[in-house]
């Protein structure tokens, strides 16, 4: 689903995020990027959104080469996948619906389907009924959530999230991570940076561990425990 | 097709709610749109409506001709008789030197001062009424020159002169209005670019979002661009009612005055055409200005975000 080869990023100020880094990950698969700040993971998932451009190597994310996807292209790209930030990123003067609904606009899909799909997807985060609320009514772990919701209103096959859990106490966090799991059991491909090494330890999935922008661990995908956390904690104490 | 549509009536609808939440700036906004609107219609106004009135009054205009002095008055009578044949000629009256002697001892007052003349010293004189076809300006002037023509003619007095003086400087007034409405239109689309570009300064973290989500340029800018002519046709809409407004208190005075000169005018209004031109024109205006602004300032704002 996510395949990057022999990638490099440097950026216009020099600094070289990610160096030769390969790695896969499955369809339908879950797995953390872990490592501390600045150790790339950041650039990893902005690389799969395309929201930055790899300097070397190629980047495939579900079956396309983002290499040749022009940047009138990206938008198009983009929508198939969903993207959680740490900062929530909603908008702060519009109700929570029309926050989740962002997407399906976008995606030009009818007023009809989109209450019925908001709906649904504020239900699975815990938030329905909530709908004419503005962000800044709810509490952080709720808008966090909202910010879920908004990734996966419109049902992208892969789900990236980078510090989902940065500004949340460790029960909220809890809670957040429980949501991509459940996302993930449907058969999400999810991808979640962190450095919270105490959250991951209630989670025992494939960890992708990274420093000074290469992979040291996890680099490819374990062919026991794809898409079943369970199993891949009895396989990686 | 449909949802096409839906969607692009989703955006109009959505700037026009988001342009009422500022419903205060938004009316500053569309009040200096509307007189920037209204200067060139009103002039338009004063023109065509100055060009009515003038027009009916062509017909009443008549040429004096003067007979050179010495001329009998069995010559007078004759070229009467000739210039009552031309065809461009609906009617024709012969003031005899004596005649006018008489009207201007009467009229004057200075009875007395008369009789001190050893002779008259007025001329023969014809006046002469075009007909209706003829009354144009250039009409009368090629009858006028046809007169002048004949003999025993001394001078050829067009009346309506002034007539043709002041359709000139309408003309010229017209192609002022011309520069004028140019000009104004540019500043039309600098206040609506202006106010669409701050538009979107304030709203950098929602277009970040909507592009971070899969906005495509297109869908980005459209709202600022349905912004931009709801602009325009909240400010041509304001122009307009702007020039009702000034017909509406000067027809009556001015009807009052044409009815002290014996005239039937009204002033007239913007008519349907003009009407259509101003609010077409606004809400192009807006859309140019918007498109100009929005593109460039999105341009930027991509590059300052580095998007790839």
């Amino acid at each position: 689903m996510i395949h990057f080869d022999h990638v490099s990023k440097r950026y216009p100020n020099g600094r070289e995020a990610l160096t030769d880094l390969s790695l896969e990950i499955g369809s339908g698969e879950i797995a953390f990027v872990t490592g501390h700040s600045g150790a790339g993971k950041s650039s990893l998932l902005k690389l799969i959104a395309l929201i930055e451009r790899p300097s070397r190597g190629q980047v495939v994310v579900n079956g396309q080469n983002l290499t040749n996807v022009p940047r009138s292209r990206v938008p198009a790209f983009r929508r198939q996948v969903g993207m959680v930030f740490q900062d929530h990123k909603l908008l702060s003067d519009h109700t929570i619906f029309d926050n989740v609904a962002l997407p399906l606009v976008i995606a030009g899909v009818g007023s009809k389907e989109i209450g019925k799909r908001v709906r649904a997807a504020l239900d699975q985060v815990g938030l329905l009924g909530r709908e004419q609320c503005v962000p800044l009514e709810l509490s952080t772990g709720e808008q966090q959530r909202v910010g879920i919701a908004r990734a996966v209103v419109s049902k992208p096959p892969i789900l990236i999230a980078d510090e989902p859990t940065g500004n949340l106490d460790p029960d909220l966090s809890l809670e957040v991570m429980h949501l991509f799991r459940r996302f993930n059991e449907v058969g999400v491909t999810v991808l979640v940076a962190s450095h919270d090494v105490h959250l991951l330890q209630h989670f025992p999935v494939r960890r992708i561990r990274l420093e000074a922008g290469r992979v040291v661990d996890g680099a490819d995908t374990e062919p026991r425990g794809r898409g079943d956390p369970l199993r891949t904690e009895a396989a990686s104490p | 097709m449909n949802a096409w549509l839906t969607r692009h009536l989703q955006t109009l609808v959505g700037s026009l709610g988001r342009l009422s939440k500022q419903s205060l700036a938004t009316g500053f906004t569309m009040v200096v749109i509307g007189l920037a609107l209204a200067l060139p219609a009103c002039l338009q106004l004063l023109v065509s409506n100055a060009q009515q009135a003038t027009g009916g009054w062509n017909r009443s205009f008549s040429i004096s001709v003067y007979l050179q002095p010495g001329t009998s008055l069995q010559q007078a009578r004759q070229l009467t008789e000739r210039v009552r044949l031309r065809k461009d000629v609906a009617e024709v009256t012969l003031v005899s030197a004596e005649q006018a002697l008489r009207e201007l001892r009467r009229d004057s007052g200075f009875d007395g001062a008369f009789h001190l003349l050893e002779e008259n010293p007025l001329p023969h004189a014809l006046t002469v009424r075009p007909t209706d076809r003829q009354a144009s300006p250039a009409g009368m002037k090629a009858l006028a020159d046809g007169l002048r023509a004949l003999p025993t003619v001394q001078t050829v007095e067009l009346d309506a002169a002034w007539v043709d003086r002041l359709n000139s400087i309408l003309d010229a007034a017209r192609r002022g209005i011309l520069l004028a409405a140019g000009l104004l239109a540019l500043g039309v689309v600098g206040i609506i670019g202006n106010t669409i570009r701050l538009d979107i300064q304030n709203r950098r973290e929602e277009i970040e979002v909507t592009k971070l989500v899969g906005g495509s340029d297109a869908f980005v800018r459209r709202p600022f661009l349905y912004g931009g002519v709801w602009y325009g046709l909240g400010g041509a809409v304001f122009a307009w009612g702007l020039c009702a407004m000034v017909v509406a208190t000067l027809a009556q005075p001015i009807a009052r005055i044409a009815g002290l000169y014996g005239s039937g005018f009204r002033l007239a209004g913007l008519g349907w055409q003009a009407s259509l031109i101003l609010l077409i024109g606004g809400v192009s205006l807006g859309w140019l200005g918007s498109y100009i602004a929005a593109t460039r300032t999105l341009a930027l704002l991509a590059l300052e975000s580095r998007e790839c």
